[in-house]
């Protein structure tokens, strides 16, 4: 088993599949000849010419839409954003278009698509480059929406991804495409769309987490370990649909649970998942549920104001012991 | 309603013929004729309560997606707007299909799924109607854009109203169309009234056709009321794409005869507006047309004979059928 960095998973997933099936392609701004913003998809346009690494001007709303016409009549597109904030100019393609279609035709056009690309902030890039937009797709039926925290997630998806039948939005970790993680060689590991994963074991409580909050979380958890707190860190993984029954059975057993987001509070997916636990786990629970998010304001650019909006280890700590009523 | 500095195309009276054949008019005349059927019919419905929501018709544009389509392969794409039963009709899409479905019932196209906005039809590769202005566009290049990759030699006819020009949407389907030179015609059907707003309100330069020309893109625009003329001149740009895979923006200048919807009682233009481009309706026309190079009264009478019962079995079978009674089957596809 190869150590690789979740970059590197991201792309041997598409080479792959690109190689298993002709009709995948891969279209975005600077995919091609510039090898990706982040260099996701380094070495591809060599390997599969122009025809199917589709360097795209600036027009997310057309090169979305035209990703959702060419997958109505069966090629399998791969849609990149240099970052999922220019999403926000394709998503009546996404809302409107991709996630409609199936229904809106009574079951005729499915749409096999791939919307990727790095999502929450990276680092002093400024209010409109360090959104978390995950609760805006995962509202929406029709969609899958995918959130892998390790290159061995990263790669297992993708590859689930890009043969699912449905569109699917598969946001990375912007901060995460240098992190490391065993990846098993070959072409055949996939991990199913729909299923959390538990990051770590423990019993005193449960942090609920996905994408970047994983690894927060897994940081808190290791200090708590020191003052004889075990945290369970669940992985969320895929967004829609939710593994209810996997969060559920880590909570019932621990008895408490913080849920921990980069994104906004207001409406923020983590709501839905507390509302989920306490439908589930209500005669189970001894606190109430705890969640932290970032501070509900435009993401700042001073480093120390940019940290201090967003969950640090130490925010993770302080929930953990409000739901232990140790503060 | 005056537009003072219009250049729209006036339709000149009496129109000059395109060269036809009754072999070749009299199935165009029977499809304007039974999308003009099908559009009165479901008024009707309308009007008795029996179909909801959005209600936008066609009458009065019928020559345009009939004779556009005409031009087709059955294994070309058709994408479409809102008013898009004509389309889905010319595209070979059943009326009984059609009319189920604004009917809201089960055997409907999209089986009560999507209603009069929404039809889709794969076996005939027409790929829907779309509700968000503009946003269709890039579906169509899309489809088309599919084609080149697979280089299987379709052509996809993308139809708009000249309301999308001024939408994202249109103008980023048309430049990404343009640059990658994929095989599509993207149809403007101008007919003058963007839902309540006339063009001198909403474009500084009415003719949307010379948007091609920032895209090196081929163009095309003149009235559609002759059918025949339509099948031609789309005709030309539609093999323009097959063989050369260039696109096309091609602009046909017509008139609606009802509102934007069923609710719109068209305040924003005059009685006489609406009578003078009645009197001018490309679907007499084109009956007057068939008259004058031969048709025999005899079959005349047949052919109108058939649309009617085509029409009244297809609101019948609408009205027959049992309510739509699944909607959760087509959110995701396992």
């Amino acid at each position: 088993m190869a150590v690789i960095s979740y970059r590197e998973a991201l792309n041997q997933a598409m080479k792959e599949e690109m190689d298993r099936d002709a009709n995948v392609f891969i279209m975005g701004e600077e995919v091609g000849h510039y090898n990706g913003a982040y260099k996701v998809t380094q070495g591809l346009l060599q390997r599969f010419s122009e025809r199917r690494i589709v360097d795209a001007p600036i027009a997310e709303m057309g090169f979305t839409g035209i990703g959702i016409g060419a997958a109505m009549v069966g090629l399998r597109p791969i849609i990149e954003f240099m970052t999922f904030n220019f999403s926000l100019v394709a998503i009546d393609q996404i809302v409107n278009n991709a996630a409609k279609i199936f229904q809106m035709s009574g079951g005729q056009y499915n749409i096999p698509i791939v919307f990727r690309g790095p999502g929450g902030p990276a680092v002093q890039v400024g209010s409109q480059h360090s959104q978390s937009l995950e609760s805006y797709y995962a509202h929406v039926p029709g969609l899958k929406v995918v959130m892998p925290s390790t290159a061995l997630d990263a790669k297992g998806l993708l590859k689930s991804a890009i043969r699912d039948d449905n569109p699917v939005v598969f946001i990375e970790g912007e901060t995460l495409y240098n992190t490391t993680w065993e990846v098993p060689e070959g072409d055949d590991e996939l991990i199913p769309i729909g299923l959390a994963d538990v990051k770590r074991a423990g019993s005193d409580i449960t942090l609920i987490a996905w994408s970047k909050m994983v690894w927060t979380c897994l940081e808190a958890a290791k200090q708590l370990a020191e003052e004889g707190i075990e945290a369970e860190v669940v992985d969320v993984r895929t967004l829609r649909p939710l593994d209810v029954e996997t969060l559920a059975t880590s909570v019932k057993k621990t008895g408490r649970c913080v849920i921990v987001e980069v994104g906004w509070p207001v409406a923020g997916y983590g709501a839905e998942v507390a509302y989920q636990m306490q439908k589930h786990c209500m005669d189970m629970l001894d606190a109430p549920i705890e969640r932290v998010t970032s501070d509900d304001v435009p993401m700042p650019y001073a480093k120390n104001l940019e940290d201090e909006v967003q969950p640090q280890v130490k925010d993770v700590i302080e929930a953990v012991k409000r739901a232990l009523y140790l503060i | 309603m005056s537009t003072p500095d219009s250049k729209r195309i006036e339709q000149e009276d009496p129109v000059e013929y395109v060269e036809t054949t009754t072999d070749e008019l009299a199935p165009l005349y029977r499809q304007m004729l039974a999308i003009r059927r099908m559009e009165e019919a479901s008024a009707k419905a309308y009007s008795q309560g029996k179909i909801g929501g959005f209600l936008h018709l066609i009458i009065g544009q019928e020559a345009v997606c009939v004779g556009a389509t005409a031009a087709l392969k059955p294994e070309d794409y058709v994408v479409a707007t809102y008013r898009e039963h004509g389309h889905a009709y010319a595209k070979g899409v059943a009326a009984r299909g059609i009319m189920a479905e604004l009917y809201g019932k089960k055997t409907g196209c999209v089986k009560g799924l999507g209603g009069s906005m929404h039809i889709f039809d794969k076996a005939t590769n027409f790929l829907g109607g779309y509700g968000i202005v503009g946003g269709h566009v890039p579906i169509g290049a899309g489809a088309a854009f599919a084609s080149k990759y697979r280089g299987d030699g379709r052509v996809t006819l993308c139809f708009f109203g000249e309301g999308a020009s001024t939408i994202g949407g249109f103008a980023e389907g048309l430049a990404l169309a343009a640059l990658w030179k994929l095989p599509i015609v993207l149809i403007c059907e101008n007919n003058q009234y963007s839902m309540g707003t006339p063009l001198y309100r909403s474009l500084a330069v009415e003719d949307v056709s010379l948007r091609a020309l920032g895209h090196g893109m081929a163009r095309d625009r003149f009235d559609g009321d002759d059918v025949v003329k339509v099948k031609r001149r789309i005709g030309e740009a539609v093999e323009r794409a097959r063989t050369s895979g260039e696109p096309t923006l091609v602009e046909v200048v017509t008139y609606r005869f009802r509102g934007h919807s069923m609710s719109d009682p068209g305040l924003y233009r005059t009685k006489d507006e609406v009578e003078e481009w009645k009197r001018r309706d490309p679907l007499n026309r084109c009956r007057q047309r068939l008259i004058d190079i031969g048709f025999a009264d005899a079959d005349l009478e047949a052919l109108e004979a058939d649309v009617k019962a085509e029409i009244e079995d297809a609101v019948k079978f609408a009205e027959d059928s049992p309510p739509a009674d699944d909607y959760k089957s087509y959110v995701v596809k396992e």
